[in-house]
């Protein structure tokens, strides 16, 4: 008898459930911006006083901020946490791949829950500028950021800069033997020695931006040099500069900061990290950026937020914690070992025009590289 | 005749099959069922249709440009990968899966029993898993290729592609082959094997004239099995770089912002799933397959195998040396190497508590709701009904990727707060695996007497009240058989899961799918192994608990396949 009334019970309640949820896809459907997702407005911090202690910025408020974050939880979590207590303005963050939440926010068109779209590539940023569904930016957040990391139609800027590299193993190969361009990793004497990732988001920005300097014929003829020359293939950034510590492949193309990670827990690791000179597309620097969308109910808060990202807080953050480049204030300390931003010779690129991911898709896809 | 081996074909064979099956006839019973079933089910299948319907629509609605896209030189290309995969898993599962089969019911050999179990072990290790293990020991720089360094091997020729993936594919499905065939093969009437060979047919000519034949509705199950699980394998193919549809939709999804194109792929996957359904129902029809002589039929008396005994024995070894030795040494190792850095302990308690969270509360959703499915399966004769439960088998039919997108576009476009949370991730889940649970419950509810409800009504008790109080209780051992198969099968989910779990959270699934795409393999030995063991012992539950616990088997005294055979 026991288990019949347990199992009345829990039928009525996956009932409803079942019922609920229909309902409140009804709901949405009919009153367009209705529902936010659930704020945690019992918890009670609305007007936690600022510690402050090392802290430029002396801002604070009341609200919640819907963050759609592109970047790991564990990369910008913290600091987002440390904007919470400094301001009292809660932050809910949905965490997921860059390119799925810009697709996200493209789809719930007006409905979109969210104020701020942070973007791990300047890609996606100039996607959602091109779709309209961010606005724009005041003057003094602007104004703060270098031309070459914003967007020109002021709708996102650069948080922090990202340089793609060649890293290298110093025990297997000398710097002057490395190939003067990204182009000649297709040379002979590169065959089978050199790792890539062409599923990983920095790659594709990578190749999006050799597209725009070189156009798509010449691209495509690199990837399939790549594939002919028989590039490893790896599934993300980390695995390859983790097979070049390793000796098992030579050089291998990611971001800068991977190495970093690594050099962290072991500071003797045999790898090295190689800039292609003379602004080839090999030296990409691109950004992590933020944009707020048009449809956010309070512009006012979620500029507190990248205000608060482009302060000394932020910025030094970025360089110490994620080992990225500071945009932002000229005397912020950057990782040991690390060139300076200025002393890349990056191309010269608008990074809003790396927004043709589907365009790299294709040729990706067109020319094996995806399999 | 193992009644466990059918039981379970059964619930395996339920979960594709009857979602074509036609109606039953009249029941004999004037049982009336509770007309809130009814209801229950239109909403359940509500929720299964309604993704669907708008991934349809969102597909034709991107116009065409799709259609473009669709009919491009790479498009293609997916598509006969696609195909291509699909048939030699089918074919190779069949060819590994048949005389798997045969020797286990019919060979004299030692150790039977052990060779079932070891070759039935496959089942219990996600492909995605296995896939990551056949990476690390045949990659090219993998561990086969370590222990052949001093010979001068410095790399073994590519595992990915075509090859990786219907390795890994066929090794991890040919189970599902297996089973429907040797519980087929237990059914057999060896008069009519022994008339054959009367007749002056060969060994060979026998197999091929008289038992493969009688086998065919087995085969086509199984093959059937096998090819929707090729074409809906998602984390093996991606792993192997293999590019078929799944991983070109998961690719689009990740990488693109404009999801048109994941909504056309998966569109044309579901066609083709389809098609495949319709292809095993010409194959399956019409089929007279039963025993026309008279008296009890006569036990097996087991072959010897003579010269063909070591060709057997290398063929069986093989087979489990790659499929679970190999996959089990990997993970035992990984273990060993994440204790060494101490990495085990804090990567285990989160994706712990998700995972069984998550799977127990989607098995009792299930299980709950499969009983009104049961009841209009069995009791119903309305075709409106029946066609309900067939809305309700879409979910498993279909790939999990395509169910799980399907469920995005929806939730981002109507039900956005619903999006990225844990009530949505158990209905993809109830979606994918409600058939599973209906299966089983379904064939639960046909063994019980229809009088048995007839006899309460008399007594006075309500439709309602018989329902819970006469037929659910009888059902129990079925019940909740389906729920430890969607508990099972939950766990090892991949693509329902990455797409949509709320953030953070992490099964072990995911955790082994993460672990892998940052290269670090150690973090995976724990939570595969703890997904390995629980999937056997859930297996384990279902094929033994199935013959103890229902009563009409329990006086028939018939044992179980995994306590021994006749």
């Amino acid at each position: 008898m026991r288990f019949v009334r347990y199992t009345a019970l829990s039928l009525l309640l996956a009932l409803l459930l079942t019922l609920a949820f229909s309902a409140s896809a009804q709901e949405d459907e009919s009153s367009g911006s209705g529902s936010r997702a659930s704020s945690n407005e019992s918890s009670g911090s609305g007007s936690r006083a600022s510690s402050g202690e090392s802290s430029d910025f002396s801002f604070s408020g009341e609200g919640t901020l819907v963050v759609y974050s592109g970047r790991g939880e564990e990369l910008i979590g913290p600091i987002l946490e440390q904007f919470e207590e400094e301001t009292g303005i809660e932050v809910e963050v949905r965490y997921g791949g860059t390119a799925e939440l810009a697709a996200v926010i493209l789809e719930e068109g007006d409905n979109s829950p969210a104020d701020v779209f942070i973007a791990q590539d300047a890609g996606a940023l100039g996607a959602l500028a091109k779709a309209g569904v961010l606005a724009t930016l005041p003057e003094d957040i602007v104004m703060q950021v270098p031309e070459a990391f914003r967007s020109p139609d002021d709708v996102w800027v650069g948080l922090s800069g990202r340089a793609r590299v060649l890293v290298y193993n110093p025990e297997l190969v000398s710097e002057d033997e490395l190939p003067a361009s990204i182009l000649d990793l297709t040379a002979p004497e590169w065959k089978g020695r050199v790792g890539w990732a062409p599923t990983n988001g920095s790659l594709q920005a990578n190749v999006t931006a050799m597209r725009v300097l070189l156009g798509d014929e010449a691209t495509e003829a690199w990837l399939r040099g790549m594939i002919e020359n028989d590039a490893q293939v790896f599934p993300s950034n980390t695995p390859i500069v983790q097979a070049v510590l390793n000796g098992e492949i030579e050089v291998g193309l990611v971001n800068h900061y991977y190495l970093f990670r690594f050099l962290a827990e072991d500071p003797d690791a045999p790898g090295a990290l190689y800039f292609f000179p003379g602004g080839d597309p090999g030296s990409l620097v691109n950004v992590a950026g933020a944009g707020i969308l048009n449809v956010s109910d309070d512009a006012e808060l979620g500029q507190q937020l990248i205000r608060f990202l482009l302060s000394e807080t932020g910025q030094q953050y970025f360089a110490d914690e994620t080992f990225e480049y500071p945009l932002v204030g000229d005397d912020i300390a950057i990782v040991d070992g690390l060139i300076p931003l200025e002393d890349i010779e990056a191309p010269d690129i608008d990074l809003t025009d790396l927004d043709d991911l589907q365009g790299t898709l294709d040729l990706l896809d067109e020319s094996g590289a995806l399999g | 005749m193992q009644k466990s081996d059918i039981v379970l074909t059964q619930l395996i064979r339920s979960s594709a099959v009857r979602a074509i099956a036609k109606p039953r006839s009249k029941p004999a019973s004037v049982f009336e069922f509770p007309p809130i079933s009814q209801p229950i089910a239109a909403l359940v299948a509500a929720v299964v249709l309604m993704p669907l319907v708008y991934l349809v629509i969102r597909a034709v609605g991107a116009g065409s440009e799709s259609l473009d896209y669709l009919l491009r030189a790479r498009t293609v290309g997916i598509i006969t990968n696609s195909l291509l995969l699909t048939v030699a898993v089918t074919f190779s599962a069949a060819l590994i899966g048949v005389p798997f089969a045969w020797l286990t019911t019919r060979a004299k050999m030692r150790f039977r029993r052990v060779w079932l179990i070891l070759g039935l072990l496959p089942m219990v290790i996600p492909s995605y898993l296995g896939a990551v293990t056949l990476i690390a020991v045949f990659g090219p720089r993998g561990e086969l290729q370590s222990l052949l360094e001093p010979l001068g091997v410095t790399r073994l020729p590519s595992i990915y592609g075509f090859v990786g993936a219907w390795l890994s594919v066929t090794l991890f499905t040919y189970p599902y082959v297996m089973l429907p065939v040797r519980a087929a093969l237990m059914n057999l009437d060896p008069a009519l094997e022994e008339s054959a060979y009367s007749l002056g047919l060969s060994r060979w000519h026998v197999f091929r004239r008289v038992i493969l034949p009688q086998l065919r509705p087995a085969l086509a199950a199984g093959m059937l099995l096998a090819a929707l699980y090729a074409l809906s394998d998602f984390g093996a193919v991606t792993m192997m770089r293999y590019n078929v549809f799944t991983r070109a939709i998961y690719l689009q999804y990740t990488s693109s912002f404009d999801r048109s194109r994941a909504a056309v792929l998966a569109l044309v996957l579901i066609v083709i799933t389809l098609g495949i359904l319709a292809i095993e129902r010409r194959v399956a029809l019409n089929m007279r397959n039963y025993r026309a002589g008279t008296g009890t039929q006569r036990a097996y008396r087991p072959v010897t195998l003579r010269r063909m005994k070591i060709p057997a024995y290398v063929f069986m070894g093989t087979v489990v040396t790659i499929g679970v030795i190999v996959p089990l040494v990997m993970m035992v190792s990984w273990l060993i190497r994440g204790l060494n850095a101490n990495i085990v302990a804090g990567d285990l308690a989160a994706p712990l508590v998700n995972t069984v969270s998550a799977s127990s509360a989607a098995a009792l959703t299930v299980g709950l709701l499969s009983i009104p499915f049961a009841i209009l399966a069995v009791r119903s004769t309305s075709h409106f009904n029946h066609g309900l439960v067939k809305v309700a088998y879409l979910g498993s039919v279909l790939p999990g990727l395509v169910v799980a997108l399907a469920l995005v576009f929806f939730a981002t476009r109507y039900a956005h707060s619903w999006y990225q949370t844990f009530p949505i991730l158990i209905v993809g889940y109830a979606i994918r695996f409600l058939p599973f649970s209906i299966g089983a419950t379904r064939s639960a509810f046909t063994q019980i007497n229809p009088r048995y409800e007839d006899a309460a009504r008399c007594l006075g008790l309500n439709s309602w009240q018989v329902t819970w109080r006469i037929t659910t209780p009888l059902a129990r051992a079925g019940i909740l058989a389906g729920m430890a198969l969607v508990f099972l099968s939950v766990m090892k989910e991949l693509p329902t899961t990455l797409l949509l779990a709320p953030t953070g959270f992490n099964t072990f699934a995911t955790r082994i799918w993460s672990a892998y795409d940052a290269g670090s393999l150690a973090r995976i030995g724990a939570p595969a192994l703890i997904l390995v063991a629980v999937s056997a012992l859930s297996l384990y539950f279902i094929l033994h608990h199935e013959t103890y616990k229902n009563p009409r088997w329990h006086r028939n005294g018939k044992r179980g396949l995994l306590r021994g055979q006749r």
